[in-house]
């Protein structure tokens, strides 16, 4: 791992930590307040690629999990990681890695559609698919009962998962940090 | 002395230095030139940070190619944003960085540390937080934690760009007193003056190699 | 609120910064597991007896968790109505201690200590070719980095506000992500400079270990 990769990763990890200053945004559709951060997970994959934007988060759960208050709200701390949210912060490692894993192979012609898909797929799939079970299991609730609870936070993600990827098209044409 | 032999080196399609040839002897050289002239591409290429595409660059006989280590020890860098080269959170820390990398002994660090905050009047600010820092104290932060390694030379790109009037006297007093010789890049005229050397470059070649009047007239003239 | 130390000789100051993160993460984590108004109005009240003790300058604390202070008024009116006060008056004050309890160690902890101290705990993993100084670089670096990149999102936010709602995201957020990944450039290259080798290790499936 070069110098550089590493200036990246915690580059990311900070950028993650700062989205923390929007406070929770209240659009009309969505019946829930959508949080601003978690388009750090998806702008690192979508920017480092897998490796390093897995790292990136990984370095920021580090930092929340030991205390640092970085999550929106000013939460953080080991409780956070346990609680019920946990399972959806946790997930933004291999969230941001499976984001970078498929950019990494539709590099060469990537376009909206399918940096849409990876950022769906890998911010919103991977995350739900862990989050959910944790919430239910440490809630006490019944899966579906998790499932229909975390659904209204769905378009807001989307939302978030459309800025992201237009974001990192125009970053990968000035910047192009995954191509070899 | 740092030696530069036919050196020629691009980004991508763009060549940005031409068969760049020169020995630099003097104590005080100054290079300057438009944006994009190729002397930031220059100045990096003097302590390894760029390693050119043809020709080579010796300082005291040390090819870049061979050991860029050794080079960057004897070649002192300090760059134009101080918000970009400071890597702690804290002042010490951020000081410290240099002479841990180049191993020094555990009990010296802290020595040395202390020395160059008291010489360079950041002594107060020594456990204080880098972001806190006033635009001048960070390039007073930066220059100070370049020098506290006693590299042989120090190049300075662009230090005192980002700086208001005061901050920029108060650094160029701190440059006049660098012992070692420095290459300066620069794309003002007020500190050209009191230099031994100004070198000008255009479009990646040397178009002038001289005392700093007559380089400063050929500069001017070429910008017209 | 990602205030850095504040250098002083109190009992606070001089605990080793292992016990103190230790005291962090378990501390953290209790909070979950025991709660209770009363429990976390006990727990609240020694954090700011400590504070005292370490003498700490209050005024600039609370000035920097002022965005903080203010979210919580919405938090408790939202239980207030949604569920009961009393849960709203309970998660007010979990996040009160652990707000305290972070800053109190921050301030008092050099951060160049618990770097250290997590970078001895990590020693095991050289065995899996993760070299914990690297991972104590990245660690500082975050933290360096977090003020500077909180500052350009803070812009964003009054650009935001100033233009209306969601508009500009884009328009906000790419300038934002040149600019960063620009300065992660000339980053690596002051380290580089300045003589960093982020040095490797080899994990024990492939052979001797580094020193």
């Amino acid at each position: 791992m070069s110098t550089r990769d590493m200036v990246l990763i915690a580059l990311f990890a900070a950028i993650t930590a700062a989205f923390a200053v929007f406070p929770p945004v209240q659009i009309p559709v969505v019946p829930a307040p959508i949080v601003v951060q978690n388009i750090g997970v998806m702008l690192a994959g979508a920017i480092l690629g897998a490796r390093r934007g897995g790292l990136a988060l990984l370095l920021f759960v580090v930092l929340v999990a030991l205390g640092m208050p970085l999550l929106t709200g000013w939460r953080g701390g080991f409780g956070v990681i346990l609680g019920p949210t946990g399972g959806f912060v946790l997930s933004w490692i291999p969230a941001a890695f499976v984001v970078g894993a498929m950019v990494e192979k539709l590099w060469s012609r990537l376009n909206f559609w399918n940096l849409l898909l990876c950022n769906v797929v890998g911010g919103i799939v991977v995350v739900y698919a862990l989050g959910i079970p944790w919430l239910a299991a440490v809630a006490g609730l019944e899966l579906g009962q998790a499932l229909a609870g975390s659904a209204v936070f769905i378009p807001g993600d989307v939302v978030k998962a459309v800025i992201a990827s237009l974001a990192a098209l125009v970053v990968k044409r000035s910047y192009p940090l995954i191509g070899r | 002395m740092i030696e530069v032999c036919g050196v020629s080196h691009r980004f991508g399609e763009r060549q940005v230095l031409k068969d760049v040839n020169l020995a630099l002897t003097e104590r005080r050289i100054g290079v300057v030139g438009a944006n994009g002239s190729g002397k930031s591409t220059f100045a990096r290429l003097l302590n390894g940070l760029l390693i050119p595409d043809e020709g080579r660059v010796r300082v005291d006989g040390i090819d870049s190619r061979d050991d860029v280590k050794a080079l960057r020890r004897r070649v002192g860098f300090v760059f134009q944003n101080p918000d970009n080269q400071i890597v702690f959170p804290v002042v010490e820390e951020d000081i410290a960085f240099g002479l841990k990398n180049a191993k020094f002994p555990r009990e010296e660090i802290p020595r040395r540390v202390d020395a160059v905050l008291e010489r360079y009047r950041l002594g107060h600010l020594r456990e204080q937080a880098t972001h806190l820092l006033s635009g001048g104290e960070k390039q007073m932060l930066a220059l100070a934690a370049v020098l506290v390694m006693e590299p042989r030379y120090v190049v300075l790109d662009e230090p005192m760009t980002l700086l208001d009037l005061r901050n920029r006297r108060l650094v160029q007093e701190v440059i006049r007193g660098i012992e070692q010789p420095i290459v300066l890049v620069t794309h003002e005229f007020d500190h050209l003056e009191e230099l031994d050397r100004v070198i000008v470059f255009d479009e990646g070649r040397v178009i002038a190699d001289d005392t700093p009047g007559a380089a400063i007239r050929r500069y001017v003239e070429a910008m017209a | 609120m990602l205030s850095l130390y504040v250098p002083g000789h109190s009992p606070v100051h001089r605990l080793p910064a292992g016990v103190k993160l230790l005291v962090l993460a378990a501390g953290s984590a209790a909070l979950f597991v025991v709660p209770g108004v009363a429990v976390h109005a006990g727990e609240l009240l020694a954090i700011l007896v400590l504070f005292h003790v370490a003498g700490l300058p209050w005024r600039e604390v609370l000035d920097q968790l002022r965005p903080a202070l203010i979210l919580l008024v919405p938090i408790f009116l939202f239980h207030v109505f949604a569920t009961d006060w009393v849960l709203g008056l309970e998660t007010v004050l979990r996040i009160l201690v652990l707000l305290f309890l972070a800053v109190i160690v921050t301030l008092t902890t050099r951060l160049s200590d618990m770097i250290e101290v997590l970078e001895k705990a990590m020693r095991p993993l050289r065995l899996a070719g993760i070299n914990p100084s690297k991972v104590g670089m990245m660690l500082s670096m975050v933290i360096r980095l977090i003020p500077l990149m909180m500052r350009e999102a803070g812009e964003i936010l009054e650009a935001q506000r100033a233009r209306g709602l969601d508009r500009n995201a884009i328009a906000l957020l790419v300038p934002l992500l040149i600019k960063a990944l620009k300065m992660a450039d000339d980053l690596s290259d002051a380290m580089d400079a300045r003589g960093y080798d982020p040095g490797a290790v080899t994990p024990f499936w492939r052979g001797k270990g580094t020193p």
